[in-house]
């Protein structure tokens, strides 16, 4: 026996698979070292050094005219209006169709087995809406949220609107998967003791399963909140309002003492959000 | 009631909790009105106008749009085009994610308390003030270099490499690695500061230098973790690739950005396509690697 197991791990120590790894690793190296147009010293040539001396110079002293700044303040709040709203769309997208992405709420588990024993036509009708939902939600996640805003703003026009719309559209496929994986990592055993009493469907989420997840639930969508105002800075880059579009009209005017400002806002904003993001996580 | 265990993945929350039995307090009301009045102010600042999209001529707009996006241009030409642009936006990542992995690995062993000032690898050590300067100074420098990296966001990078060195993928790849290398450099020292110290203790006994402590009782311990979150941040960065192109830097981006900007919508669907082919293959291909490394 215990032979067996000895020569069984020599046998694994041999395989193949670092050799492997090291070739394609190697190939997809050169191969993307091309075709990226990687230029390591470029920033020791004359061209480059004139370049970074140039932006560097050109960002001091920042921007702090008290006209700037108050012209600013404006596009600052709406970066954290668009991503408070955004994510609040996110959670109303993504909360129904994480309910039913997950499997042992809509086919299989304790709530169905049940219902779905000796019922095939029953059990085809709660798989096809619980593969819907994942698609649904792979579908929204899966595209970018930068190509959703620009569509957007091509649908409903420049402005926050699009932004939120595509914070929202993204994140919830995002919140909606992990919220499914969430519900699937419940405990099972609550959601049977309230079954056993005669409870319904309705009445064992409520009371067995939502208590349960709730604070991963509201942890997790702050932890997006944080992402949504980084995000919805950046956004505005394709026009979706926020800071994004000052930093990009400053950046295009090379006017990069306006660049710095703008950034310093950006990482006071971004830690403030993080700041109060943690301070309610501690609270739960 | 503050507990670690609320985070993602971490440990089993009791049920039902002993303070569940207790109303609401008042703290809570305040924050649930603080929290609608919040919603509210920003309904009205991001001017939303939830008429244009459920009314019916909303509907029918965007019916429309989703019908020119069908069929997906499948000319050989255009497959072409998207290939070029898949392996573009794979280059650019994977080189990317390199270049940070560099950069963080460089950093990240100043930017850890316990590597480079304190802990148990200095207790013994005589309690000189400048001594103790002289460690800290990297440390701060190191872990602002990490702050500044990470915060600015990679859209805004790409901005600025594609000002400094042109179009292209090259400014693609220095904005993710420059980027990802802030955000690993701080992973990576969580990491650090949370390995157990026993071994190191161990080494430290047997009179080992601070070096051989570093690699045979510290790196072995966390190369793991490195390495998934190297692979995790490498699933990140094929998605941002794929959009860094709209401030034109290479990749599927810029094909989506022209495709959008000249209403060629049957390309664009294609090209989202060919993103989502290349975020399944590399997501697979990392929790392979994931699965036979750790």
């Amino acid at each position: 026996m215990k032979r067996q197991d000895l020569s069984s791990i020599s046998k694994e120590s041999k395989s193949l698979f670092p050799y492997l790894f090291a070739f394609f690793f190697g190939i997809a190296f050169i191969d993307s070292w091309r075709r990226a147009g990687i230029a390591p010293l470029f920033f020791f040539e004359a061209q480059g050094r004139e370049h970074l001396w140039k932006f560097v110079r050109g960002m001091f002293p920042p921007e702090l005219s008290s006209q700037f700044l108050s012209l600013m303040l404006q596009p600052a709040l709406e970066t954290i209006q668009i991503s408070v709203m955004g994510t609040l769309i996110a959670v109303l997208i993504g909360f129904p169709l994480g309910i039913l992405a997950t499997r042992t709420f809509s086919v299989s588990g304790i709530l169905n087995d049940a219902e779905i024993k000796g019922a095939p036509a029953r059990f085809a009708a709660r798989y096809s809406i619980y593969f819907c939902a994942r698609a649904v939600l792979s579908l929204f996640r899966s595209i970018p949220e930068f190509v959703w805003a620009f569509m957007f703003v091509r649908a409903v026009g420049l402005g926050p609107f699009p932004g939120v719309l595509a914070i929202g559209v993204a994140y919830g496929g995002m919140l909606g998967k992990v919220y499914s994986e969430i519900f699937e990592g419940a405990n099972e055993r609550p959601l049977e003791a309230l079954q056993s009493t005669g409870a319904n469907k309705m009445q064992t989420f409520c009371y067995g399963w939502l208590p349960q997840v709730l604070p991963n639930f509201v942890s997790y969508t702050l932890y997006r909140w944080e992402c949504a105002v980084r995000a919805s800075a950046i956004l505005g880059l394709v026009g979706a309002g926020g800071l994004g579009q000052q930093i990009e009209i400053s950046m295009r005017m090379f006017n990069f003492q306006e660049v710095l400002t703008l950034l310093a806002i950006l990482f006071m904003m971004v830690a403030a959000v993080d700041f109060i993001s943690a301070k309610v996580r501690a609270m739960l | 009631m503050s507990t670690g265990s609320l985070q993602p993945g971490g440990a089993h929350i009791p049920w039902p909790a002993p303070e569940s039995r207790v109303g609401p307090r008042a703290a809570t009301h305040v924050a649930l009105a603080g929290l609608v009045a919040l919603f509210a102010w920003s309904y009205y600042g991001s001017n939303i106008r939830l008429s244009d999209l459920f009314s019916y001529e909303g509907g029918l707009q965007i019916a429309a749009y989703i019908a020119k996006l069908f069929p997906p241009d499948l000319s050989p030409a255009v497959l072409q085009e998207a290939m070029k642009g898949t392996v573009e936006t794979f280059a650019i990542s994977f080189m990317g994610t390199l270049m940070a992995v560099a950069i963080a690995l460089c950093v990240v062993f100043f930017s850890s308390r316990n590597l480079i000032y304190s802990g148990l690898l200095y207790e013994m050590e005589a309690k000189e003030q400048w001594r103790h300067t002289l460690r800290v100074l990297p440390y701060l420098i190191a872990k602002s270099l990490l702050n500044i990296l990470r915060t600015i966001p990679e859209m805004v990078w790409a901005l600025i490499f594609v000002f400094l060195v042109g179009l292209g993928p090259f400014p693609g790849v220095l904005a993710l690695g420059v980027h990802t290398g802030g955000v690993l450099g701080k992973l990576f020292g969580e990491v650090l500061e949370d390995i157990d110290p026993q071994p190191v203790e161990a080494l430290q006994s047997t009179g080992a230098s601070r070096l051989q402590i570093l690699f045979y009782g510290i790196v072995p311990q966390v190369l793991p973790q490195f390495i998934s979150y190297t692979l995790y941040r490498w699933e990140v960065n094929i998605r941002v690739a794929a959009v860094l192109g709209f401030v034109g830097a290479g990749g599927l981006g810029q094909r989506i950005y022209i495709a959008i900007s000249l209403f060629l919508e049957n390309q664009l669907l294609t090209f989202i396509i060919a993103i989502y082919i290349l975020v399944t293959i590399v997501d697979y291909l990392s929790a392979y690697l994931r699965r036979r490394a750790i």
